[in-house]
């Protein structure tokens, strides 16, 4: 489905998940933080990039990996996206969500 | 987002086998991973997870278990249990399940609380210093159930 968010149409599935990661940018990612109540910070915008990196690498993003990032500990990630930081995280991303149970 | 009406759960932990242990421990940081509350409650001879000298010595059960798919005699042979104990930490291992002890620390760092059974502390015996420094506290079923004092609050027994 399509949703138009910072004057930009981009296409979601029904969970509100990017699905086409070339229509990602930082003003869609600010708005998406903005639907979730988060205001994006210095520290929001490395673990994005981190995601990001994970992604384009294929990686499996997972809480242990978030323990052993070395940019970002458990807790604060918690507290940075609060109510599920990975799926929170992801769907800021414009990646999918991760189908990880760990 | 999924929809749940779930807003905690809290689990109780009454045996260390490792896959007893393990259920437990996805099931609690999956609901954290949800933004679900959770917490756990070790009882019994699930306070041999959160003591520091055995928690690295969980074993699967092979005795009793019919997911083993062999018979109980055999799973009760010298090395039979710490063969299969080490086949599923290989297996675990693959699916980048952290150990007994890291998982622990994931759960504090994510909000889990993890709570000691007085009464099972006081019947083995232990002191505060035997169990994991991330234990919150150790506190008796009462307190426990008054932790359930929430809408959309469920328990597990484990």
């Amino acid at each position: 489905m399509k949703k138009v968010i910072a004057q930009t149409e981009i296409d979601v599935n029904e969970e509100g998940y990017m699905t086409e990661f070339s229509q990602w940018s930082k003003e869609i990612c600010v708005c998406l933080a903005d639907e979730q109540d988060i205001c994006m910070t210095e520290k929001h915008w490395e673990v994005i990039e981190y995601i990001h990196e994970k992604h384009n690498n294929e990686e499996p993003l997972s809480i242990r990996g978030i323990k052993k990032s070395g940019v970002i500990n458990i807790k604060e990630f918690y507290s940075l996206f609060p109510g599920g930081p990975l799926k929170k995280s992801t769907l800021i991303a414009g990646i999918p969500k991760p189908k990880s149970c760990i | 987002m999924g929809k749940t009406k779930v807003k905690k759960m809290l689990f109780i932990l009454s045996k260390a086998t490792i896959e007893n242990a393990y259920a437990a421990f996805v099931m609690a940081n999956g609901a954290r991973m949800e933004g679900i509350e959770s917490e756990i409650f070790f009882t019994f001879f699930g306070l041999e997870a959160i003591q520091k000298k055995k928690l690295n010595h969980l074993h699967v059960a092979t005795v009793g278990n019919p997911a083993m798919h062999m018979p109980t005699m055999l799973g009760g042979l010298p090395g039979v249990e710490a063969l299969a104990t080490k086949m599923m930490k290989k297996e675990m291992e693959k699916l980048d399940m952290p150990p007994i002890g890291e998982f622990l620390e994931i759960l504090s760092d994510s909000g889990c609380k993890l709570w000691g059974c007085k009464l099972a502390v006081d019947m083995f015996h232990l002191k505060r210093e035997d169990l994991i420094d991330e234990l919150d506290d150790i506190i008796t079923i009462g307190d426990f159930y008054s932790r359930a004092d929430q809408e959309g609050t469920h328990l597990l027994f484990i």
